[in-house]
C-alpha cells in the first residue's frame, strides 16, 4: 500500500499539479486567440482521452468506438447553435433537401440546457445498450473491440446518408452564437477557453476519485484477471457496463466542448481513423495514468497541428510509425518512459524499505 | 421473380468476397491470436499488383496476349501480397503475439504507413484497370435476368481458392501441422513443430489469400489507396459471426453477411441496411457468443 503521509515527492507533484493548472488558466494572458483556441481543442480531446484510458488503461477494453461517442456529443451541441443561428428560419440544409418543417427529435434541441444533457445522455445511453448485449454475454476482447469499429462505420454511413437531417457529408456549421453571445469572437473564446479548463479539471479529479476508489481497484482486477474477479464474487459485466457508460458521456463532453471551439461537426470527425487516433493519444501518453492520457492528447494533436500544416503527406507515415513504435518499445507510453528514468533512483528507496522491513 | 433472383445472386457474390477477405482473417486470428488490420492493405496490394500486371501487358507485349494477363495477375497478386505478409510477420508481428489489442493498434499503424505509401507511388485517385475481353458481357438465364461472367468468375475463383484450402488444411501435412498449432501449442511445440515456421507460412498464406482477393476486387470497381478499409471491418464482422478456427464458420459467417447486406439494403437504403444488419450480428451474439462454429475447449480463456 502507498502511505498517503506528505512525502516530499508528493509535495513536489502537488506542486506541480498546481503550477500546470495556474500556467493552463492563466494561458490567455500570454497565448495569442489562434494558439488559445487550438489549446481550447485539444483540452477538450484530452477529456475524451481520460474517458478513453478509464476504459483501456485501467479496465482493460478496448474501445475503437469513442468517435462515435464524441460525435453524438458534438452533434447534440451542433443542433442547439444551429438552430439558435438560423432563428425562426429552418436550419439551412434541410432547405436544400426538400424539408418543410423541423423534425420532431430537432426541437428540444432549441434550449441550450437540454442539448448539453442530451450531449452527456444520448452516448451514454447507447453506451449502456452497447455495454449491456455485449459484456453481459461475455463478449470481450478483441469481439467487443470489432463490434465498436463496426458501430463507427455505420453510425457513419447513416449519418452521411440521412442528410435531411444531419447535414450529410458537410455535417452542421455556420454557427452564430452560443446562449446570445457571439461565438467568434476573442471575449466568447477566452470564456469557452476557462469553461474547458475547469470541465478538464472536474473531470479529471473525478477519474482520479474513481481510480483510486475501491471501484478502481476492481476495475484494475478485471483487467488482470476477469474470471479471478469473477470467482471473487465481483460481477465483471457490471462494471465493465459503468466504466464503458461513463467513458462515453466523457467522450460526449469534449465533443460537445470541440463544437463550440471548432464550430463544425461532421461525420468525417467521428469515423475510423479520428476514433482510432484517440487510442493513441491516450497510449503514446501512458495508459493506466491519468495525467499521461491527458498530456498524449494535448502533445500529440500539438504535433500533428504543427507537423501536418507543413508536411500533410509525411504525416500519415510519422501516424503510423509512431503506433508501430508505441505498441512495441513503449506499452507505457510517455509516462512509463519518464518512470524508467528515474529508475535507479526508485531500486535505492525499494531497498532500503527491504532493510527496513527485515529489520522489523 | 427476377428481382429476387437479382438480389440473390448480388449476395452470393458480396458473400463470396467477403470469404475471401475473412478466410485469412479468421485462420490468423485463429491460430495466432493475432488481429491485423493490415490484411486491407494486403488486399490492396494485389490490386495494385494486377494493376502493375495489366500495366506491363499493355505496354510492353503485342496486344494480343492482352486478354491473358488477368490469368497471371492472380498467381502474381498472391506471390507478392505473400511475401509482404512474410515479411510482415517476421519484423512485427511475432512480436505481438498473445497480445490481440496490441498487435490491433501496431498493425493498424502498418495500414496508415501502406495507404500512404500507396498514395506516393500511384497517386491519390484511384485507377481503373482493364478486364479481360472475355469477362465482358453475361450469362441470360431467362428475360431480365443477366449474371455478369466477371461476378461469375470471382464466384469460381472463390470456390477454387476454398477447395484448395480446404485440402490444404485438412489432407496435406502442412496443414495438419498448421492445425495441431491451433488447438495446442504447447503440445504442437513439444512433439517437434517449428510452431515458428507454422505461424510464418499460415501468416503469409492469408496474406496471399487477400492478395487474390484485391485481383478480384480489380474486376468489379477502379481501385484506389483505401480500398481494403472498405472491406475490412465487415471481413472483420465475418469472423465474429462466423467464429474462429474452422473452414465452415467462415463460409457461414460470410454468407449470412453478404446474403442479409443485400437484402437489408434492398428493402431500405444502404446506410439503413448496414444499422440493421450490425444489430442482427449483435443480437445474434446474444444467442451464440463465441460466434456460429467455435472450437470446443474446456480452457478458460
Amino acid at each position: 500500500m502507498r502511505e498517503r503521509s506528505w512525502t516530499a515527492q508528493r509535495i513536489y507533484m502537488l506542486i506541480g499539479y498546481a503550477a500546470a493548472a495556474a500556467a493552463l488558466f492563466c494561458a490567455p494572458l500570454y497565448l495569442s486567440d489562434f494558439r488559445l483556441n487550438l489549446l481550447a481543442k485539444f483540452l477538450a480531446f484530452a477529456i475524451v482521452a481520460l474517458g478513453l484510458d478509464l476504459i483501456w488503461g485501467y479496465t482493460g477494453i478496448l474501445s475503437l468506438g469513442h468517435g462515435v461517442f464524441f460525435g453524438l456529443g458534438a452533434y447534440a451541441m451542433a443542433m442547439y447553435l444551429k438552430l439558435e443561428a438560423s432563428g425562426d428560419k429552418l436550419p439551412d440544409f434541410m432547405g436544400w433537401s426538400g424539408l418543410a418543417n423541423l423534425p420532431w427529435f430537432w426541437k428540444p434541441f432549441e434550449s441550450f440546457w437540454f442539448a448539453a444533457a442530451a450531449g452527456i445522455a444520448i452516448p451514454a445511453l447507447l453506451a449502456l445498450v452497447l455495454g449491456f448485449f455485449t459484456f453481459r454475454n461475455r463478449i470481450k476482447g478483441v469481439y467487443f473491440t470489432i463490434l465498436t469499429q463496426a458501430l463507427v462505420i455505420i453510425t457513419t454511413t447513416l449519418f452521411i446518408g440521412q442528410q435531411a437531417l444531419t447535414g450529410g457529408t458537410n455535417g452542421l456549421t455556420g454557427f452564430t452564437t452560443v446562449l446570445g453571445y457571439p461565438i467568434g469572437s476573442p471575449d466568447t473564446k477566452r470564456m469557452l477557453f476557462w469553461v474547458t479548463g475547469a470541465v478538464l479539471l472536474a473531470v479529471y479529479l473525478m477519474c482520479r476519485y474513481i481510480v483510486g476508489s475501491r471501484l478502481g481497484k476492481v476495475l484494475r482486477a478485471i483487467r488482470d484477471g476477469e474470471n479471478r474477479a469473477r470467482f471473487i464474487g465481483y460481477n465483471p459485466a457490471s462494471y465493465q457496463i459503468f466504466v464503458f457508460v461513463v467513458s462515453a458521456a466523457l467522450a460526449g463532453i469534449g465533443g460537445m466542448l470541440f463544437v463550440l471551439h471548432v464550430g463544425i461537426i461532421s461525420p468525417s470527425m467521428m469515423a475510423i481513423v479520428p476514433s482510432i487516433e484517440m487510442v493513441l493519444w491516450v497510449a503514446i501518453g501512458g495508459r493506466g495514468t491519468l495525467i499521461g492520457a491527458a498530456a498524449g492528447a494535448v502533445l500529440l494533436n500539438y504535433a500533428k497541428s504543427s507537423f501536418s500544416e507543413s508536411y500533410p503527406d509525411a504525416w500519415l507515415f510519422f501516424l503510423g510509425g509512431l503506433f508501430v513504435v508505441v505498441v512495441v518499445f513503449l506499452p507505457k507510453g510517455a509516462v512509463g518512459l519518464l518512470g524508467k528514468i528515474k529508475w535507479p533512483k526508485r531500486r535505492r528507496t525499494g531497498h532500503e524499505q527491504q532493510v527496513r522491513h527485515s529489520a522489523v | 421473380m427476377e428481382i429476387t433472383i437479382i438480389q440473390l445472386f448480388n449476395g452470393l457474390s458480396v458473400s463470396s468476397i467477403l470469404l475471401l477477405i475473412a478466410l485469412g482473417l479468421a485462420i490468423t486470428f485463429g491460430l495466432m491470436n493475432v488481429i491485423n488490420m493490415a490484411h486491407g492493405e494486403l488486399i490492396m496490394i494485389g490490386a495494385y499488383s494486377t494493376y502493375l500486371t495489366q500495366t506491363i501487358f499493355s505496354s510492353y507485349l503485342p496486344s494480343s496476349m492482352f486478354n491473358a494477363y488477368f490469368i497471371l495477375a492472380i498467381p502474381i497478386s498472391f506471390m507478392i501480397a505473400f511475401a509482404f505478409g512474410l515479411l510482415l510477420e517476421g519484423t512485427l508481428i511475432r512480436f505481438l503475439y498473445g497480445r490481440p489489442l496490441d498487435s490491433l493498434l501496431a498493425t493498424w499503424g502498418i495500414a496508415l504507413m501502406l495507404q500512404q505509401l500507396a498514395r506516393t507511388i500511384f497517386g491519390a485517385p484511384n485507377v481503373a484497370v482493364k478486364s479481360p475481353a472475355w469477362l465482358d458481357g453475361g450469362l441470360k438465364l431467362m428475360d431480365g435476368v443477366v449474371l455478369p461472367y466477371k461476378r461469375l468468375f470471382i464466384i469460381g475463383l472463390v470456390a477454387l481458392t476454398l477447395i484448395i484450402m480446404f485440402f490444404y488444411i485438412y489432407r496435406s501435412n502442412a496443414g495438419r501441422r498448421m492445425r495441431a498449432v491451433m488447438q495446442n501449442r504447447d503440445m504442437a511445440a513439444c512433439l517437434g513443430i517449428s510452431t515458428r515456421r507454422v505461424d510464418a507460412m499460415t501468416f503469409a498464406i492469408g496474406s496471399g489469400i487477400a492478395g487474390i482477393a484485391g485481383c478480384a476486387l480489380t474486376l468489379i470497381g477502379p481501385i484506389g489507396p483505401a480500398l481494403g478499409t472498405y472491406y475490412i471491418v465487415d471481413a472483420f464482422m465475418v469472423v465474429v459471426l462466423g467464429g474462429v478456427g474452422k473452414l465452415i464458420g467462415t463460409i457461414f459467417g460470410a454468407l449470412g453477411i453478404g446474403l442479409t447486406n443485400t437484402m437489408f439494403e434492398y428493402w431500405t437504403t444502404a446506410s439503413l441496411g448496414k444499422v440493421l444488419v450490425f444489430l442482427c450480428i449483435v443480437a445474434f451474439l446474444q444467442w451464440r457468443p463465441k460466434g456460429l462454429v467455435a472450437m470446443k475447449t474446456r480452457a478458460l480463456d
